[in-house]
């Protein structure tokens, strides 16, 4: 079963990562590295990634004539996609379980408190036979 | 460039597209497919997906005694994921160009639903 | 010698030759893990080499003696390691020096025991369902890592991982190259089934929709049934299995429409059903419960049998089908044997019957996700003429599952249910 794991930050949370030390910014990128590894060497693995920060984000509706409209004014209160992995478990048991390391571990100092994480199942193109 | 193109909903949002007449929606379904097929010979599809409805979510934040400390997320008003587009284009205009193509499906009795879709570059590396 | 190469036709044959090298290698080092390796890289060889130099006279012999120079090196290799980190300055001798010898790898043939020891190697119960069968798929089924992943719908990388995980689980557990004892046999038989029907159901749920160029699993697993029949010829429920795999298999093509969405059981059209998988699916039923096997998979097979001969939907014997439902809830009661059998007793009692029988599954934890159980009340509300509460339910399933082609199908229900029942009645009529 196929569930996505989703990192999800107003824009003052990656205002306020900007001003980390660099020892905690570093522990972090090793943390998340590792993190993806674990998950290639357990054989779940599908996919990350990592999203580029939001001052570039734009919303995109269509005109009249189908042409693209977009515009970058969101709400402060917005949380906005910071990364995310896809991974391929059993059940949702471990997906939660593996959800949790991630919003655990940081593992930066001083940083207690851990970040939440969206799990949300992928819809398959399969019908379902439920065995 | 690698860009993903967000689709968002609320529960009622959700509602309303199921209370759609049957013909509509399948309009709705061909315009997207033809969607893919056209990005596919252009080389720019990468991939999209859906999210399973608001029910199953669950929010983890970290964990107690070995178990991952979860919560339901969705209030009835909540904005949620719906889905998204992985698209690998040259341009962010580009990238704009086919979020307006999701935006422009049509919707109840042709009419285009112009749902706003966010667009969102890959990081770098 | 080599015949000019033939490019399609050549990769079906390494898909059987694979698990006979397999068989040949593990037993000659007695070590399944590095085997598995090593046969791996042999079929990875032929891959790049016989579309250019043409297929070898004798393919078979080619990948042994590919594979087993490939694990005499891996063996050296070993020993060489285990001597710089111990400063060892005796050789230790390998567990079999494998001299080359053509003449052996020409003649060598699997012994037909072996595949059984490789299936059941596979099908350890030690390992997860998914991992068990990416495993078989490969050792067993002779499919290479790419092709399982892509079934799969997961990376390479990942399925590789997966597949060695399984590989070292099955080490670490010290099962030696050897057919389980035949009472070891017969209690893990159910795990080897189990996974052989998992790969079915697997391949028959994503044959919905436009993924034809994927690997058809179905298939793969009903080729790897047979041979498990052949194999072990006294176990009925493999025919039982079997049975139930072709009978299902048999209405692949009316199930889904040509954008991928789903047809259920009563609107299908019969004529594409397939004529001749029903025929021995059928045969093969009647076989298994000649011989007394009145089993999980019999029962079920018993019950898609007697869909199968109903020519028309309207033809269906559901009074039947209600009482294999209650032999089936009776040998192996869960929650899903108890929704279909609430369907059965709604065609033969009506629907107020089928709703009663729902009930106790409210409170059921083994079901996993109720949107099973509001699609299957929505269905019986409908035949009740509630289509009030037949939405409710049609949308609650719809929330709730997690496919897509089923959910567009519970979507369009309520949607016509709903369009039912706002049509205004006319004045004039």
């Amino acid at each position: 079963m196929k569930y996505i794991l989703m990192m999800n930050a107003k824009k003052s949370d990656f205002e306020a990562y900007a001003r980390w030390s660099k020892q905690d910014l570093q522990a972090n990128v090793a943390f998340m590295r590792s993190f993806t590894k674990e998950l290639k060497d357990s054989g779940v693995f599908v996919a990350s990634e990592g999203l580029s920060w939001p001052h570039e984000a734009k919303l995109v509706r269509a005109g009249s004539k189908g042409e693209p409209i977009t515009d970058g004014v969101f709400p402060e209160s917005k949380e906005f996609l910071a990364g995310y992995w896809i991974i391929d478990v059993e059940g949702p048991e471990q997906a939660y379980g593996i959800a949790a390391r991630l919003s655990q571990g940081r593992g930066t100092e001083g940083r207690t408190g851990s970040m939440s994480v969206e799990v949300r199942q992928v819809l398959s193109g399969h019908s379902d036979l439920g065995l | 460039m690698k860009y993903i193109l967000m689709m968002s909903g609320t529960k009622a949002g959700v509602s309303g597209y199921q209370a759609w007449p049957q013909s509509d929606r399948d309009t709705h379904m061909q315009t997207l497919r033809d969607l893919v097929k056209d990005l596919t010979e252009t080389g720019e599809f990468v991939a999209t997906q859906s999210l399973a409805d608001s029910k199953e979510a669950k929010v983890v934040r970290g964990e107690k005694n070995g178990l991952p400390v979860t919560d339901g997320i969705f209030p009835e008003s909540k904005e949620f994921l719906l889905g998204y587009w992985i698209v690998d284009v040259a341009t962010p205009e580009r990238a704009y160009v086919i979020a307006g193509r999701i935006s422009a499906a049509p919707g109840p009795g042709g009419i285009p639903t112009n749902m706003p879709i966010e667009v969102r570059q890959f990081a770098a590396g | 010698m080599n015949s000019p190469a033939s490019v399609i036709p050549f990769e079906r044959s390494l898909r059987e030759l694979a698990p006979q090298v397999l068989g040949v290698v593990a037993r000659r080092f007695r070590d399944f893990s590095s085997a598995e390796d090593a046969v791996q890289e042999a079929m990875l060889a032929a891959f790049r080499q016989w579309p250019q130099e043409g297929i070898p006279e004798n393919p078979r012999a080619w990948l042994i003696r590919v594979a087993s120079r490939r694990m005499t090196d891996m063996v050296r290799s070993e020993i060489a390691r285990r001597e710089r980190e111990t400063a060892m300055t005796t050789v230790e001798e390998p567990a079999i020096e494998a001299k080359e010898d053509v003449e052996a790898d020409i003649e060598a043939v699997m012994d037909p025991e072996d595949s059984l020891v490789l299936l059941f190697m596979c099908c350890h119960p030690a390992l997860s369902a998914s991992s068990a069968i990416a495993l078989t798929l490969r050792a067993v089924g002779g499919l290479t890592t790419a092709e399982i992943a892509n079934a799969f719908l997961v990376p390479e990388a990942t399925m590789a991982q997966r597949i060695s995980r399984a590989k070292q689980s099955i080490k670490a557990s010290n099962v030696g190259f050897r057919l389980p004892a035949p009472q070891e046999r017969r209690e893990r038989l159910p795990t080897v089934l189990r996974v052989l029907y998992l790969i079915f159901s697997e391949g028959y749920a994503s044959s919905i929709g436009a993924q034809l160029q994927r690997l058809d699993l179905a298939r793969e697993a009903i080729r790897l049934t047979r041979s498990a029949m052949v194999l072990l010829p006294e176990d009925v429920e493999i025919a039982g299995v079997l049975a139930l795999m072709l009978l299902t298999d048999a209405r692949r093509t009316a199930r889904a429409g040509p954008d991928g969405e789903l047809i259920p059981l009563d609107k299908q059209d019969r004529s594409q059903w397939d004529r001749a998988e029903i025929a021995e699916g059928t045969q093969l039923l009647t076989l298994a419960l000649s011989k007394g096997a009145v089993g999980l998979y019999q029962l079920q097979a018993a019950i898609a049998a007697v869909h199968d001969e109903a020519a028309r939907a309207q033809d269906t014997d559901w009074p039947q089908i209600l009482a294999l439902y209650e032999l089936l809830r009776r040998v192996s009661p869960n929650p899903m044997v108890t929704l279909n059998q609430a369907v059965a007793a709604a065609m033969v009692h009506g629907p107020a019957r089928g709703l009663e029988l729902l009930q106790p599954l409210d409170n059921d934890d083994r079901l996993s996700s109720h949107y099973r159980l509001d699609a299957v009340r929505a269905h019986l509300f409908e035949m009740l003429g509630d289509f009030e509460k037949a939405v409710q339910h049609y949308r609650g399933a719809a929330a709730g599952t997690t496919s897509l082609p089923e959910q567009n199908y519970l979507i369009a229900q309520a949607a016509r249910l709903e369009e039912a029942r706002d049509k205004p009645t006319p004045i004039f009529p």
